[in-house]
């Protein structure tokens, strides 16, 4: 038997899809880009056309992959330290009065330490090679890591803690097994902060060494005005950085699932 | 379940002379709040005891002290014969919002208590799943939290305390957060569940009904002391909750505890 109501099979609801808008609205600034940035003397600005142009060029020349490949290693290390380093910090400094008092002050300073005008002097010590590119984009990148992980350590409902305890679990059960994945959020929200800025880092120590990676191509095609050369390793680390984030969105809801169910987002 | 019962004094919990007081800072002021006056009482094995009283009269304290999860300042505990000290095994916690990890699912959830327990393997989800069923959630181990409504989570809740096979069930107002047809449910099947557990059970409310309803004795607690101790003279097993509410055994017990809580009123 049917039911008289059951005629129409429930609808989902159809919106228009999130990344399709941002595909619009990327193509929308792009394009008045090309149209307004014609007109700019090629000196004082580019456009999308003359960029595409370069980055053929470059592509050809081998220069592009080359230097990416050179940047991306020093990222790679870099970032890759500070997330290994700054996840469990984080931990221990959110569960340990202690440590939080003796430590939490200098990561706190460090996050607003002008890294910048520190570059020159790691150079001095560490010379102008891979290992310097590395502890700038580690420098830059570990803070908002242990930072965020701290903060959502302290987050955690108290009361969840007192589950763990209720069952007798030992300090390193209840933070690996209820503060870690309470606080898998927070961290995830730190991994991306952290992305843009180790991308800047990266960059900001090519520019002192200038002589790899994308920064080099940057500061030498500025010095010899060649403006739409400069643009684009701009957009490649631009582009990399929205790619790394989405890549760790993914991540975030391939070891937290529930995570975007229970905030009722779609992070598509 | 029966090695228990090899034990005498299995189940059986004593609080004598029993006061927590602590420290705050109000408006600058340090004062000291005596949450717990030197109370005193015993529970018998396989009794259900309700601490019932206005908020801030101790019981959730007593509570907490039973459980281990907070210390009295003077005074003794004892589950089983065996002083408290700090939270254990013989002792099982319901929390007031169920407080399931929210990674986890039903089932998961059951079997965290038990992990902590050291229980491993087949034996481990078999157990889990038992208990499952013991609460009535069969068809539901793979849900997670935020797919059950607040009182599957508590019933999620009672079985993952019960699972660990404890002496003693504390319950933290745990259907206090629910609506009335689901508390009512949930407070019968509690009585079944115990019938067939034969768990010594002391539970916190503010809920008069519930008190007499549940309990083989209440105690009226009052700004820190035991006020009064009420026998609730309805047999077991109590049958149907709903028409045990119309008789006059239930009406006399209730105006019994109201005429105890209204004293209290008077007072303050």
């Amino acid at each position: 038997m049917m039911f008289a109501t059951l005629e129409e099979e429930p609808k989902l609801k159809r919106e228009f899809p999130k990344w399709a808008i941002t595909c619009l609205s990327v193509a929308f600034v792009i394009l008045a880009w090309e149209f307004f940035g014609r007109d700019i003397n090629p000196v004082f600005g580019s456009y999308p056309s003359a960029i595409a142009v370069a980055f053929w060029q470059l592509l050809k020349s081998g220069q592009l992959l080359s230097a990416l490949a050179q940047s991306m290693q020093a990222f790679v290390v870099g970032y890759g330290l500070a997330v290994i380093v700054g996840v469990p910090l984080g931990l221990l400094i959110g569960r340990s009065r202690v440590l939080e008092a003796a430590i939490g002050v200098f990561i706190t300073a460090a996050y607003a330490m002008p890294l910048v005008a520190l570059v020159p002097l790691l150079v001095l010590w560490m010379g102008l090679g891979f290992t310097v590119k590395a502890c700038v984009v580690f420098l830059m990148a570990v803070f908002p890591i242990i930072i965020n992980t701290w903060l959502g350590v302290r987050a955690v409902p108290k009361t969840l803690i007192e589950v763990g305890k209720s069952f007798v679990a030992s300090d390193f059960t209840i933070l690996r097994r209820i503060v870690l994945p309470a606080t898998i959020p927070y961290i995830m929200a730190g991994i991306k902060l952290a992305v843009g800025r180790g991308v800047v880092a990266m960059v900001i120590a090519e520019f002192f060494t200038a002589i790899s990676g994308l920064g080099a191509i940057i500061i030498n095609a500025a010095n010899a005005f060649d403006t739409a050369r400069m643009f684009v390793p701009v957009i490649v680390l631009m582009v990399l950085a929205t790619a790394l984030n989405s890549f760790v969105g993914l991540v975030e809801r391939w070891v937290a699932p529930w995570q975007s169910e229970i905030s009722g987002r779609d992070e598509g | 379940m029966q090695e228990n019962t090899i034990n005498a004094a299995s189940g059986q919990v004593s609080l004598t002379d029993v006061s927590k007081s602590f420290t705050l800072k109000i408006e600058g002021k340090v004062q000291t709040v005596h949450a717990l006056k030197s109370i005193s009482f015993d529970v018998k094995p396989s009794e259900i005891v309700m601490l019932i009283g206005p908020s801030g009269c101790g019981k959730t304290t007593a509570l907490r002290i039973l459980m281990g999860l907070e210390t009295a300042s003077r005074g003794r505990v004892s589950v089983g014969g065996k002083e408290v000290r700090g939270c254990g095994y013989d002792r099982g916690l319901v929390f007031q919002h169920a407080e399931l990890l929210p990674w986890l699912t039903a089932a998961q959830n059951v079997m965290f208590g038990l992990e902590m327990k050291g229980m491993r393997g087949g034996e481990l989800k078999d157990t889990a799943q038992r208990y499952l069923e013991l609460v009535g959630l069969k068809d539901a181990a793979k849900r997670r939290p935020y797919q059950l409504s607040g009182g599957m989570k508590q019933r999620v809740g009672i079985a993952r305390a019960l699972a660990i096979d404890p002496e003693v069930l504390l319950m933290d107002e745990p259907f206090g957060a629910l609506d009335a047809q689901t508390r009512e449910s949930l407070q019968g099947e509690l009585l079944d569940i115990q019938a067939r557990t034969k768990k010594t059970i002391i539970f916190v409310t503010h809920d008069l009904d519930e008190a007499v309803l549940l309990a083989d004795r209440i105690i009226v607690m009052r700004a820190g002391s035991v006020q009064e101790e009420i026998r609730v003279p309805l047999p077991r097993p109590r049958g149907d909750l709903g028409a045990l509410r119309g008789t006059p055994e239930f009406a006399e017990a209730r105006y019994q505890v109201w005429k105890a809580l209204h004293a209290l009123e008077a007072v303050h």
